[in-house]
């Protein structure tokens, strides 16, 4: 089976064996140079593991861009506590597939990242938080998860080293809440999806109460590799501040939407225009989201000399995120796309930080009314107001997340939310 | 190292102990920074975020409630921001919240109408309708307002957290979440549920049992202790019309804390018994004759003194104030050989300890000073339901005292050989048929007093219902006829009674009235346990 969209100029290391189903065994996945990574990691010890993350510049995909090695030399060195590596394989950030493909094609890519990152950290446990609607990811991680402990690569003693790392899957019950790091770790833990608050920060305590490191699924991916040919190896792709490759998740409005593995920098118009085989029907660019639903929109002018990496996409007003790109043509209209956004964002609050709680549920009320034609300008005002308030002021940046989608497209596309509103006062008027 | 930081908090320099909160060093400062969420008995989520302020070189505004003071830090809860930040989440929870007030309990003490009163905008620019949630029983006495609710969730910490027994929890998410209760239980059974209607800082929590009964701010607070177990919580009585109208724990944390227990809150409805004795009577049988104070006393003094020397038994009360019992030991050691002091007090099977505060126990013993009894020379007699144990006292032909016991298990025999038999009490009984005097005298309520608790603990109460017709407090009746018998000043306050107290009773040594004040103090540990 061919994996669906392939494109000649991209630069496959995550992706590579996506589409084929013999990487998703253990002999499968050690032909493609599986379990190199590791057995590496586990010769060169923790320190240096933990180095060659460092010099790659590997940077956390989950969205904020931290340093991986920089977050693993946070766990406290002692062994008094037990340690434990939190794979956050939650993806819900809307418009982001990146992680469940990683998943379902080469489990055990994420397997043996899962056992450079315990290692690296001194984790006996790794605990894989799957997303709940993630069915099918779910079992072949099992499948593959029950092959690495058959094989002796989980468990005890892992490929002869002494080195015991145990892998438990949690399935999660379906909130967006619980890919926050902190609401990930109340969830596992079977409370209530809610975030905590910070400090302590979770390499001090994290999941039930002991030092933890949380990573996303495409971060850990690329520790094997990084570890098999080196920090420097990855240095090749990406930029200064971004080395490396990433996968692309492009969505919208264009003809070849999918996966696309390229090193980070990639110009957004060519991922757009030539890999995914530009807009459909003649209908022109309006407006990107570059990082997931909770990022400012980009006009079409932003995109223009856009490269995607994380100081690429910052210099163009937005950021990165997680790389989901969704692209939008002409004919979409932006307040129902915010709106849309808005609701998704008051339904999976959890409700615990006021700000958040009532703003985005008052905010998704008042972009309904706009789109219904019974708007008025003093809206926009509040609604940039209401969103500067659910900025910076509540424990996690759900709230954040909403609120610069709606700034930034109030102030891109203010005249679609005017044509809106004038239109009912004509309504109004007649 | 040293133990304390120092840093400023709007403009002024303060030193708090290491690992203060921003919140509380502000209090120290005379700054209530608003909050919700956070409430000194319970662990702080940080989640309602009004409490949040500027702290110079963060980047974001802190939560004062969990954010430790450092050294050299810089606070501003005033600042541009972080006023605004606050009117932003006042608005917040307006968008929300009925603005029912007219009709809610919280009225007059919620901390959502003051903050807005203080901070918040002048109009609310939502124009959405309101979400509308109604309203649920929990069971126990208690009610829940969902759409007046903040979601601090103090109500399900308290239960997970103190109380540990978890029975409520927050339902749903985002701004359909609601508190709710598991299954069908509720709070019915729970013994100290009553304590989250204390701690909700809305109208979203209220008791049943007040349920529109009176406005805050009709209410008189009176600082009080609790009268109905021999722990002594530290209470309010709210009072309106000259009755009771609740009990509301009032804090010591060497006490009850911030709690008390439902059992003690509800029994308060005896404080406001009528048929009350209100005149001074002296007579037996049908020869009894309403007589003035003067008279009755003038009578009684006369009597008592001709008779010194006779038998003497008491009767006293676990419910009566130390001063009322001292002033009747002296009364009764001034006019003969005093052969017995007894009380009756009800005894409960069982304690109910509140486990996230284990200084607050529901003790065995159902009345406030059956230590200040012990101390004061009363033994115990009868049964846990306070009933029998007074075959020889009633049979007595000496001089017989009675106060604060009703007598309901005694007919009209009693005392019926006694040669003098004086009753002092708030009610009468068929057994003060033949008592000589019967002498009105005024409830817990209705007096100033002291309690000695199961810790050793003296507390004060003061007087929050004025008493009817002309009872007067036991120590004031007892007092100055103490004093015209021992030929000594008479007391005109429970001050100089308790003063008089500690002079004669070596176990109060030490302590002064004033001292006491309304957070009482300890007898020393050897008087406990001696």
């Amino acid at each position: 089976m061919a994996y669906p969209y392939r494109h000649e100029s991209e630069t496959r290391i995550l992706s590579e064996g996506f589409g084929d189903p013999a990487a998703r065994t253990v002999a499968g996945w050690k032909a493609m140079g599986g379990y190199a990574g590791i057995a590496r990691a586990l010769e060169i010890g923790r320190e240096a593991t933990i180095d060659e993350v460092k010099a790659s510049g590997l940077r956390g995909r989950g969205g904020a861009g931290f340093p991986t090695g920089l977050k693993w030399s946070f766990m406290p060195k002692d062994a008094r506590r037990p340690h434990y590596l939190l794979c956050n394989a939650d993806e819900s950030e809307p418009g982001t597939f990146k992680d469940r493909e990683i998943i379902r094609w080469t489990p055990h890519q994420l397997i043996e990242g899962c056992l450079v990152g315990s290692y690296a950290i001194g984790a006996a446990h790794c605990y894989i938080y799957l997303r709940g609607e993630f069915f099918e990811s779910t079992q072949v991680l099992a499948r593959a998860l029950e092959e690495a402990y058959d094989k002796g690569l989980v468990g005890r003693d892992i490929m002869g080293s002494g080195v015991d790392i145990d892998m438990t899957l949690h399935v999660g019950a379906g909130a967006y809440i619980c890919g926050e790091e902190t609401g990930l770790m109340s969830s596992l833990e079977g409370r209530r999806g809610e975030p905590r608050v910070k400090p302590p920060f979770p390499a001090a305590v994290g999941a039930f109460g002991m030092p933890s490191t949380i990573n996303n699924v495409e971060t850990l991916a690329a520790t094997p590799h990084i570890l098999r040919h080196g920090g420097e190896w990855y240095r090749q792709w990406g930029t200064d501040k971004s080395p490396g490759t990433k996968l692309f998740c492009v969505s919208g409005h264009v003809r070849k939407p999918g996966n696309y593995e390229f090193p980070l920098g990639f110009p957004m118009m060519e991922l757009i225009e030539d890999v995914c085989g530009g807009i459909p029907n003649g209908r022109a660019l309006k407006a990107v989201i570059p990082g997931g639903s909770s990022v400012p929109i980009m006009s079409a002018d932003d995109c223009r000399e856009c490269s995607l990496c994380y100081e690429g996409v910052e210099a163009a007003g937005s950021m990165l995120g997680c790389a989901s790109v969704i692209v939008m043509d002409d004919t979409t209209d932006i307040v129902k796309q915010v709106r849309r956004m808005a609701y998704f964002y008051a339904h999976e609050s959890c409700g615990q930080c006021t700000p958040c709680r009532e703003g985005t549920a008052w905010a998704t009320r008042i972009l309904r009314r706009i789109e219904d034609g019974r708007g008025t300008e003093d809206d926009l005002d509040t609604l940039i107001e209401i969103s500067e308030q659910m900025t910076g002021t509540t424990i996690c940046v759900l709230s954040d997340s909403l609120a610069m989608p709606i700034i930034s497209s109030i102030e891109k596309f203010r005249d679609d939310y005017l044509a809106l509103i004038r239109r009912g006062e004509r309504v109004g008027a007649a | 190292m040293t133990d304390t930081v120092t840093l400023t908090i709007d403009g002024h320099e303060v030193t708090v102990p290491k690992g203060t909160s921003l919140l509380h060093a502000a209090e120290t400062l005379g700054t209530e920074v608003p909050h919700y969420c956070y409430h000194p008995g319970l662990t702080a989520p940080a989640q309602c975020r009004i409490c949040l302020v500027e702290v110079e070189g963060a980047p974001k505004l802190q939560p004062s409630c969990v954010t430790m003071a450092q050294d050299g830090q810089v606070v501003h809860t005033d600042s541009p921001a972080a006023k605004r930040m606050r009117q932003g989440v006042l608005e917040f929870y307006l968008v929300n919240h009925p603005l029912d007030c007219p009709i809610c309990d919280m009225s007059g003490e919620c901390m959502l109408q003051d903050y807005v009163f203080d901070e918040g905008r002048e109009k609310g620019r939502s124009r959405e309708p309101k979400r509308v949630f109604g309203r649920d029983d929990f069971g126990g006495d208690v009610l829940y307002y969902g759409d007046r609710c903040v979601m601090c969730t103090r109500c399900v910490r308290f239960m997970d957290e103190v109380a540990r027994d978890s029975r409520l929890t927050v339902v749903e998410r985002g701004s359909r979440a609601v508190i709710d209760t598991f299954f069908d239980r509720g709070l019915e059974g729970a013994s100290f549920a009553g304590n989250v209607v204390d701690i909700c800082p809305v109208g979203a929590l209220v008791s049943k049992d007040f349920l529109h009964k009176a406005r805050a701010w009709d209410l008189d607070h009176t600082p009080s202790v609790c009268p109905n177990c021999s722990q002594g919580c530290n209470i309010e009585l709210h009072t309106r019309d000259n009755l009771v109208q609740r009990l509301k724990p009032r804090e010591n944390q060497e006490v009850n804390g911030h709690w008390m227990c439902d059992y003690g809150r509800a029994n308060y409805e005896w404080m406001n018994r009528p048929g009350r004795l209100e005149e001074p009577a002296a007579g037996r049988g049908a020869k009894r004759r309403r007589v003035d104070w003067k008279s009755a006393l003038e009578h009684l003094f006369v009597q008592l003194r001709a008779g010194v020397g006779a038998e003497v038994k008491v009767v006293g009360s676990a419910a009566a104030s130390n001063e009322a019992l001292a002033a009747l030991a002296a009364v009764a050691g001034e006019a003969g050989e005093v052969s017995s002091r007894v009380f009756r007090s009800p005894r409960a099977a069982d304690e109910v300890p509140l486990p996230g505060f284990p200084l607050l126990v529901r003790r065995h013993d159902l009345a406030p000073n059956v230590d200040g009894a012990g101390l004061l020379g009363f033994e115990r007699t009868g049964d846990d339901e306070a009933k029998g144990g007074l075959e020889d006292v009633a049979g007595h032909d000496g001089v017989l005292f009675v106060l604060g016991d009703e007598l309901a298990d005694r007919n009209e025999d009693f005392g019926a050989a006694a040669g003098l038999y004086v009753y002092l009490g708030a009610f009468d009984s068929p057994a003060a048929r033949n008592a000589d005097y019967v002498l009105p005298v005024t409830t817990f309520a209705e007096e100033e007093g002291s309690f000695v608790n199961a810790q050793g603990r003296v507390q004060r109460y003061r007087q929050g219902l004025q008493s009817p017709g002309s009872a007067r407090p036991a120590w004031l009746v007892l007092g100055a006829l103490a004093a015209a018998l021992g030929g000594h000043g008479t007391p005109a306050t429970a001050a100089d009674v308790f003063a008089g107290l500690v002079a004669a009773h070596a176990a109060f040594a030490g302590l002064t009235w004033d001292a006491l004040g309304d957070r009482g103090a300890a007898l020393r540990t050897e008087a406990v346990h001696g």
